[in-house]
């Protein structure tokens, strides 16, 4: 590799050639700020928009300033970061930027978690020179998920390039010129016209409010102040994993007991696990999945846990609705399960019953409200609180998180397995399919559980087990570009697989939209994923079709695995929509 | 095939048809069919003579008769007089404004004397729609000439040689663009010619496309063959009809006869071109805002580098060039490089065309070496300003440039000097104001444009322009302040340096321009509240002329603020307070008694 | 309209259509010969009409790319038409009368191409322009 060598500052520096400015300033410990700019490269996500101007430099010899984040490194190149030319132009856009933006900070879903109020903060804004007309746009509440309020929207793109260039879902582009410029669905549909999946991934990435979450949290007190319901809470494996970071815990902690402590504290009747339901959908889904497999069914089979997924291929691949598994989703399960099975041995009207799921993903407030996935016209889960809401829920209550005690699960829906844990990350579904289908095919105890080849951050990846002599071909896609080109491959028939898993967020669901916001630092995810996979080890059961609980409600009320009544309360099905 | 004893050349540019030469075509065909002289006499409509002050302009060759402001009828007559009897039609000919001369012949009017048209060599002497009458003028020869005689390093180093400047605004060597886009490596390269002409006045695209549009295409496939590029594509706004027909066609006709397409001149080299439209935002006249809006992208920019050359269009090198610099490119090459460079100043080589408009009483395009002082565009080719006002200032470089005083009438054009006095070359327009126009607004005229066209993609662009102009409103509101005008200054700086593309980087340019050389004018309006051009409404005021006055309570009637009072047959009085400066008194008042300053 | 196969094919194809457009060149006008034909009412019922299209025709037939042969009004010899005045740059005018078009492609071929004054068809001029 060619090494190109500059000065910054003063200080000499030797850079592989293609490094931009910025990241060769990093290697002299000479911070530029940046607001647009956001490097996700383990995901091969790069936003280079360079349009906020904020990252300036001055580069001996060039007529104008340079963006740092843009700009390739040259031979002998003179940067300096510092001149009060480059100052009072990086001051002079934050404070362009915020003439255009609400100053309602101290009420502002982002406030303290703002990368341009820290911005604001780090750069010593303390006066906004410029005043004048102010962008206005009508706030879009249509979707069950995704909040649009682009009056804060400062066009860094973030989420254009994840719609677009990521998930390749095309929601969003900028529109219309000059001052009104903002980046909006094609025509200005509402998000609940549009083919996006709610993935939440453009929050993930938003610096300011502009995208935020609908919030169910005011609808969670409300239910657990009232004394004639009886409200129960699921949450998924990925939140235990991510809860400690709003807390001041080192990413990757495990916080399991604390958080079940901490959600009695909130007053919820009882507190279980999305992973019992889970390990419900491995049993289903390895069923489906072993019929298709001996009975001639379309394969690949692909799974179906992922919501905004689901949406995805719904509208892009409308003729492959026969592929993927037909399981609900395990929190649907869940909440199917506790509305009739839980209100059934428990003895409770399961009008009574409010479930809430604490999810790491925005899609989830979708999903619940889609027809197919009420149960006798009533809605399976009811409400719908991210990690994130859940910390705003803890912070205001009052709850000294950190030094709680760990607490257990209720019973019985709050046994679980290593396998139900792993759906937290991508590979991790298909590893616990893998898990049970494996011993069911053959009859024989699977020593080593682990299967390290669909683990890891690569956006594709394969693995083959041999099963009874037969080679068994397992794909693995996490982001919906990645899912896409899996999808499409399958459409012109180059697929091998037997069978796929597809997580819609890179990263699976420990970097869903929903989580605490990690502003592109990749390490954090890499943690988490760590520990889903140390939580897997820490368990006694690592199979779900050995977890006794699952089992027992198949003997008492469901009967047999992918039976009638498995069907009735456990699968679903898929419907056509346009591409828009 | 027939030979004709006599051709009447009549305009047919965009500004001639608007102003009837299409009938006056019309009218002629049919006078000449009626004295049974048509296969004697032609009629040739062919592309912008630039006169377009004069239109329709109606040359008759080999007379060498040149007839301007022709009508229908005065058609008619030139068909019995001139025609018929051999006698010219003096009224109908150009008079010299000052002299009141009436002169013959094109080459002595002070509009043409000291133009020299290299890109504009066919408009007004071909008919663009006949590839025959191309032909004849040596048309493709260049081409064949590269093909078969030069290689392409050969080719480049003579447009090197020649010294010739981007035509567009930037000014950048053609040469070196197409040696650098020739070095890059790739399979598939392209060539681009950017048709999205859009300074507000400019229309020497347009014209050289309506008027010569086979030099574009023979120029398109020189670059071709010099950076190993087998495609075009022909960037041009919608709103150009005129010369996307002229252009089709020509485009067909080349494919016809096989100056285009596979195995140019047995060659062996191919070359297509493709039309792509666009929807007229100023932007895409930016090169990677072009390139994003012919891959069906949003026409917004990106950073360069990476340069086009390096990584265009579909990622591949590309080199785009504006119409006026492919105009120029054939006769460079049959007359060669020393000839052109002869032509110009020591930095800026051959000529320039320009639009010349606003205040001047010969409107239009003229092509003149570079070199020439703007008090010669303005006073000779020109013609002065009009209505012997005073001149004020000449705006160049559209929304990108700046305004330039009398002190540097003087000044010899080319690219260095234009930028050296805070304006630029541009793409060409000229705008000349006089001393009824308010230089504060004519910089929020130009910065509004900006705004408009602006991406939106930066922030120091989408916001600040906009900060800017609102700052330029309170001025011109009479609620600017002495701190506004400092503000103004920073921030255009600022705007200037931290912008992503050139239309930011030039945005701020009519306003410094304007503050540099007419501060006072600037002062004025903060400090008295007064525009001293008289543009600005609300720092108007009007007054009554005691003198003038009779009493007739006329303007008190229609004052809608009872802003005036007076007695029956005294001097009346406007309270300044209560005036909102509609006019009504003034265009009420029969004794010319109200005044506005 | 077959494809132009080469440079010559090019080349050959500008030179027949090259006379068609040379006339409209008037950038050194002063360097060309002109031919003026009388072409008022006396001149054209004497036939000027069929004389400057025989002119025309000769010229091109010649490629004489440096003549240009223009109309005008009565030059007042009405006895003589049709008149033609022939120029060459740098020169005094010579007027000829009764030049019909057979003249006239004789006139082209002896006075234009071989520079042969024509005596015999010289009128005198009886009046100078001032």
């Amino acid at each position: 590799m060619n090494m190109v060598n500059l000065t910054i500052n003063g200080f000499k520096v030797s850079v592989p050639e293609g490094t931009s400015i910025l990241d060769a300033a990093k290697k002299v410990n000479v911070h530029i700020p940046t607001l647009c700019y956001l490097d996700l490269h383990d995901i091969k996500m790069v936003n280079r928009t360079a349009s906020c101007r904020v990252c300036v430099v001055e580069v001996e010899g060039r007529r104008n300033l340079a963006p740092a984040c843009a700009t390739e490194v040259t031979e002998g190149m003179v940067v300096k970061t510092d001149t009060l030319r480059a100052i009072k132009a990086r001051r002079t856009m934050v404070e362009l930027l915020l003439s255009d933006h609400p100053t309602d900070c101290l009420v502002c879903e982002k406030n303290t978690q703002c990368q341009l109020q820290k911005l604001a903060a780090d750069l010593g804004v303390r006066k906004i020179r410029y005043k004048g007309k102010m962008s206005t746009y009508p706030k879009d509440s249509s979707s069950e998920s995704i909040y649009r309020n682009l009056d804060k929207c400062i066009m860094c793109r973030r989420c254009e390039t994840m719609c677009n260039e990521v998930q390749t879902c095309n929601v969003y582009s900028a529109v219309d010129r000059g001052f009104e410029t903002v980046v909006s669905p094609a025509f200005g549909l509402p998000m609940i016209d549009t083919q996006c999946t709610f993935c939440g991934q453009c929050v993930a990435v938003c610096p300011t409010a502009a995208l935020t979450q609908i919030s169910h949290v005011a609808k969670v007190w409300e239910a657990l102040s009232d004394p004639d319901k009886f409200v129960i809470v699921q949450t998924a494996p990925a939140i235990r994993v991510a809860l400690g970071e709003k807390f001041g815990m080192e990413p990757g902690t495990i916080v399991t007991g604390k958080m079940v402590a901490a959600l009695r504290r909130l007053g919820f009747d009882k507190v279980f696990d999305t992973d019992f339901a889970a390990d419900v959908t491995i049993l289903e889904e390895a069923h489906e999945f072993i019929d298709r497999l001996q009975n001639g069914g379309r394969l690949p089979i692909l799974t179906s846990c992922c919501p905004s997924w689901v949406k995805f291929i719904e509208h892009q691949f409308p003729d492959l609705l026969d592929i993927p598994s037909t399981c609900k989703s395990p929190h649907i399960m869940f909440g199917t399960i506790a509305k009739t099975y839980l209100a059934d041995k428990m003895g409770i009207d399961p009008e009574k019953i409010v479930v809430v799921s604490v999810m790491p993903c925005l899609a989830k407030k979708y999903e619940v409200v889609r027809p197919e996935l009420q149960h006798e016209g009533k809605k399976n889960v009811d409400l719908v609180i991210t990690t994130r809401e859940l910390a705003d829920m803890l912070l205001e209550a009052g709850i000294d998180f950190a030094s709680l005690p760990d607490e257990d699960f209720d019973n019985p829906l709050g046994e679980s397995t290593g396998a139900s844990v792993i759906f937290g990350t991508t590979g991790g579904v298909i590893e616990a399919a893998l898990r049970t289908a494996y011993e069911w095919l053959t009859n024989e105890t699977l020593e080593d559980v682990e299967f390290h080849s669909v683990r890891g951050l690569d956006g594709l990846k394969e693995a083959t087990v041999n099963i009874n002599g037969e080679e068994i071909r397992i794909g693995v896609a996490h982001g919906l570009g990645n899912a896409r080109k899996l999808l499409e491959s399958i459409q012109k028939g180059e697929s091998r697989y037997h069978a796929i898993e597809i997580m819609a967020c890179p990263g699976g669901c420990i970097d869903g939209g929903g989580q605490p916001y990690h502003f592109g630092n990749l390490e954090i995810v890499k943690k988490r994923m760590e520990a889903i996979y140390t939580e897997d080890r820490n368990k006694k059961i690592r199979k779900s079709h050995e977890n006794p609980e699952v089992l027992k409600m198949y003997k008492e009320y469901i009967g047999e695995v992918g039976g009638e009544k498995a069907h009735e309360l456990l699968h679903t099905h898929y419907t056509k929509r346009e591409k828009i | 095939m027939v030979k004709y004893r006599m051709d009447l050349l009549v305009c047919g540019g965009t500004g001639c048809q608007a102003s009837g030469s299409s009938e006056v075509v019309e009218t002629f065909k049919k006078e000449i069919e009626k004295e049974g002289l048509e296969n004697e006499i032609q009629v040739i409509t062919t592309g912008c003579f630039g006169f377009c002050e004069k239109g329709p302009i109606v040359k008759i060759s080999p007379d060498n008769v040149f007839y301007v402001e022709v009508t229908p009828e005065k058609a008619v007559r030139i068909v019995k007089e001139h025609i018929i009897k051999g006698r010219v039609v003096e009224d109908y000919l150009y008079k010299e404004p000052e002299t009141k001369e009436v002169l013959h012949e094109q080459n002595e009017m002070p509009f043409y004397k000291k133009q020299l048209r290299i890109a504009l060599r066919n408009c007004g002497f071909i008919d663009p729609e006949n590839i025959y009458e191309y032909i004849a003028v040596d048309g493709y020869q260049a081409l064949g000439k590269v093909l078969t005689e030069m290689t392409p390093e050969k080719v480049i180093e003579e447009i090197k040689r020649s010294g010739l400047r981007g035509r567009g605004g930037g000014g950048f060597p053609t040469g070196v663009k197409w040696e650098m886009t020739r070095k890059s490596k790739s399979n598939q390269k392209y060539v681009i010619c950017n048709a999205d002409e859009g300074d507000p006045g400019a229309f020497m695209d347009r014209s050289i496309l309506e008027g010569d549009p086979h030099s574009v295409l023979e120029a398109m496939a020189i670059c071709g063959y010099c950076i190993g590029a087998d495609k075009g594509y022909i960037y041009i706004r919608a709103e150009y009809p005129l010369a996307i027909q002229r252009l089709r066609i020509a485009i067909n006709q080349a494919y016809e006869f096989g100056l285009l397409g596979k195995n140019i001149l047995g060659t062996g080299f191919n070359f297509d071109i493709d039309l792509k439209y666009g929807a007229g935002a100023f932007i895409c006249g930016e090169e990677t805002a072009l390139i994003n809006s012919i891959e069906g992208g949003r026409g917004e920019p990106t950073v360069k580098p990476p340069f086009p050359a390096q990584k265009g269009l579909w990622k591949q090198p590309t080199n785009i060039n504006n119409v006026e610099t492919f105009a120029n490119i054939c006769p460079i090459l049959l007359k060669g490089a020393d000839w052109f460079s002869s032509i110009g100043t020591e930095k800026s080589k051959g000529t320039k065309v320009f639009a010349l408009a606003g205040k001047v009483n010969n409107v239009g395009l003229v092509e003149v070496p570079m070199g020439l002082t703007l008090r010669e565009i303005i006073y000779e080719l020109g013609g002065g300003i009009k209505g012997d006002k005073k001149f004020k200032a000449v705006q160049t470089g559209g929304p990108s440039g700046g305004c330039i005083p009398a002190q540097n009438l003087d000044t010899p054009i080319d690219y260095d000097t234009l930028t050296q006095i805070g304006s630029m070359m541009g793409s060409g327009g000229m705008i000349v104001m006089d001393e009824d126009d308010c230089m504060v607004n004519i910089a929020k005229f130009y910065l509004e444009f900006s705004c408009e066209e602006s991406c939106g993609r930066c922030t120091a662009c989408r916001v600040g322009n906009t900060r800017m102009l609102e700052i330029l409103n309170e001025i011109t509101e009479g609620k600017g302040t002495m701190e506004h005008l400092d503000e103004l200054k920073e921030l255009g700086q600022i705007i200037k340096d931290s912008s992503l593309c050139g239309l930011g980087q030039t945005s701020p340019n009519p306003v410094l321009s304007t503050m540099n050389f007419f501060w006072d004018e600037y002062v004025a309006h903060v400090k008295d509240k007064n525009c001293p051009a008289g543009v600005c409404t609300a720092l108007l005021k009007y007054f009554i002329l005691p003198d003038k006055c009779v009493g007739c309570t006329a303007c008190a009637k229609v004052c809608p603020t009872n802003a005036i009072s007076g007695e029956v047959r005294k001097t009346h009085i406007i309270d300044q307070e209560k005036c909102i400066k509609c006019g009504a008194c003034m265009a009420t008042c029969r004794f010319n008694a109200i005044t506005r300053r | 309209m077959a494809g132009i196969k080469s440079l010559d094919e090019l080349k050959a194809l500008r030179d027949k259509h090259r006379e068609s457009v040379l006339g409209r060149d008037t950038g050194d006008s002063e360097n060309k010969i002109r031919i003026t034909v009388g072409m008022a009412t006396c001149g054209i019922a004497s036939g000027a009409r069929e004389t400057i299209n025989a002119i025309i025709d000769e010229v091109a037939k010649e490629h004489l790319m440096n003549v240009v042969v223009v109309q005008s009004g009565c030059l007042g010899y009405c006895y003589a038409e049709p008149t033609v005045e022939v120029r060459f740059p740098g020169k005094e005018a010579v007027l000829y009368g009764n030049i019909d078009a057979k003249r006239g492609r004789e006139l082209v071929q002896r006075h234009i191409k071989n520079g042969e004054i024509q005596k015999d068809w010289i009128i005198e001029k009886t009046f100078n322009n001032i």
